[in-house]
């Protein structure tokens, strides 16, 4: 393919890095990327990939705007309350860039059609709210051999992780079961300063760029832990579980499983 | 001196910075290591900095000329991928 003038205006930035060119910007339009969520990391790192040209952006949110979630969730607006997150979110991210397709996926992830829906994507990105989903999006990436963003915020707290499936750990070797419900409080609960969801999701958009463009070192056997009000940022090692249950050599997880939702409803 | 036969020329004369570079730099992407690029310009700036960011690049270059009041002439040999 050959870049339009208007292109090479918007990618010009990218192209004079020696790192990305006009190769890999092609890259970067060529990708394929699923977010999970359409919410507070979801919206910053949809919009950053848009931005940066990534040709193809599923993002999968059975939620509606409501008045709470514009407080951090920067692709939706106040005059779009009612309406689904993964609609708003196309609507905002094809503005920014008409290079970019978004396919809009209103459901909720479930068992029976996430390897199906994956299989179309490159690289699957969870800013997912729940547990629930969590481990489903983790055990169907690990069976689909598809690279995952991981990333999760609460308080003033974030983490973000990368999981190569086979060449490094997966969400199960870092967390073997989801919490019990109730253990671990929601942002209801617990409340989340708007920001931080900026900063996970920037991240998590960052390590996406990175693995399509093949520069650098992902967050693989690492997770990387951000205290914004002690601005501090710690990468503990996480190394792979011989004996996890879904990425091992004997997994004692074949088969995907919907966990009851039962958790009280974290709106990141 | 002997003369260098660009295999490929551009002519980005009307362009400023950094869209000098960034056809230059997209032309050169498409080049086989080895193979001599011409540029011709007209932006005084991109004079300098395009032969400094090729070299930053990893590419060689061979010539930098004004060749009238307006235009200047630069070579770059493409040194890696």
């Amino acid at each position: 393919m050959e870049f339009t003038d208007e292109q090479i205006h918007r990618y010009s930035r990218h192209i004079i890095l020696p790192e990305v060119g006009g190769k890999g910007q092609k890259k970067l339009l060529q990708a394929k990327v699923l977010i999970v969520g359409a919410g507070g990391l979801g919206c910053p790192v949809g919009y950053y990939l848009a931005a940066a040209g990534v040709g193809t952006i599923g993002i999968v949110d059975n939620d509606t705007i409501e008045l709470s979630n514009l407080q951090r969730q920067i692709a939706h607006s106040t005059e779009r309350i009612g309406m689904p997150k993964a609609d708003s979110a196309k609507m905002t991210f094809e503005a920014l860039n008409p290079d970019v397709m978004v396919h809009a996926v209103k459901e909720r992830l479930n068992k029976d059609m996430i390897m199906d829906l994956i299989k179309d994507y490159d690289i699957v990105v969870d800013g997912s709210d729940n547990f629930p989903t969590r481990y489903l999006v983790n055990d169907a990436c690990v069976m689909a051999g598809k690279p995952l963003v991981s990333g999760a915020i609460l308080r003033f707290e974030g983490q973000v992780t990368t999981i190569i499936p086979r060449e490094g750990h997966c969400y199960r070797c870092l967390f073997e079961e989801p919490p019990p419900p109730g253990l671990v409080p929601s942002c209801q609960e617990a409340g989340v300063l708007g920001a931080l969801p900026g900063v996970i999701g920037a991240l998590q958009a960052m390590e996406v760029l990175k693995l399509i463009l093949g520069v650098g070192q992902p967050l693989k056997n690492q997770l990387l832990i951000y205290n914004a009000l002690e601005t501090n940022f710690r990468k503990v090692k996480v190394p792979k579980n011989p004996d996890c249950p879904v990425c091992s050599d004997h997994p004692r997880i074949t088969e995907l499983q919907d966990y009851e939702a039962e958790y009280c409803q974290m709106r990141f | 001196m002997e003369e260098i036969k660009p295999d490929r020329s551009i002519n980005i004369k009307g362009l400023i910075c950094p869209y000098t570079f960034v056809k230059s730099k997209l032309a050169i992407e498409e080049m086989e290591v080895g193979q001599v690029l011409e540029i011709i310009l007209d932006y005084p700036e991109a004079s300098r900095s395009i032969p400094k960011s090729m070299e930053d690049h990893g590419h060689r270059v061979l010539k930098v000329e004004k060749i009238n009041e307006t235009d200047w002439v630069i070579l770059i040999r493409k040194e890696r991928e």
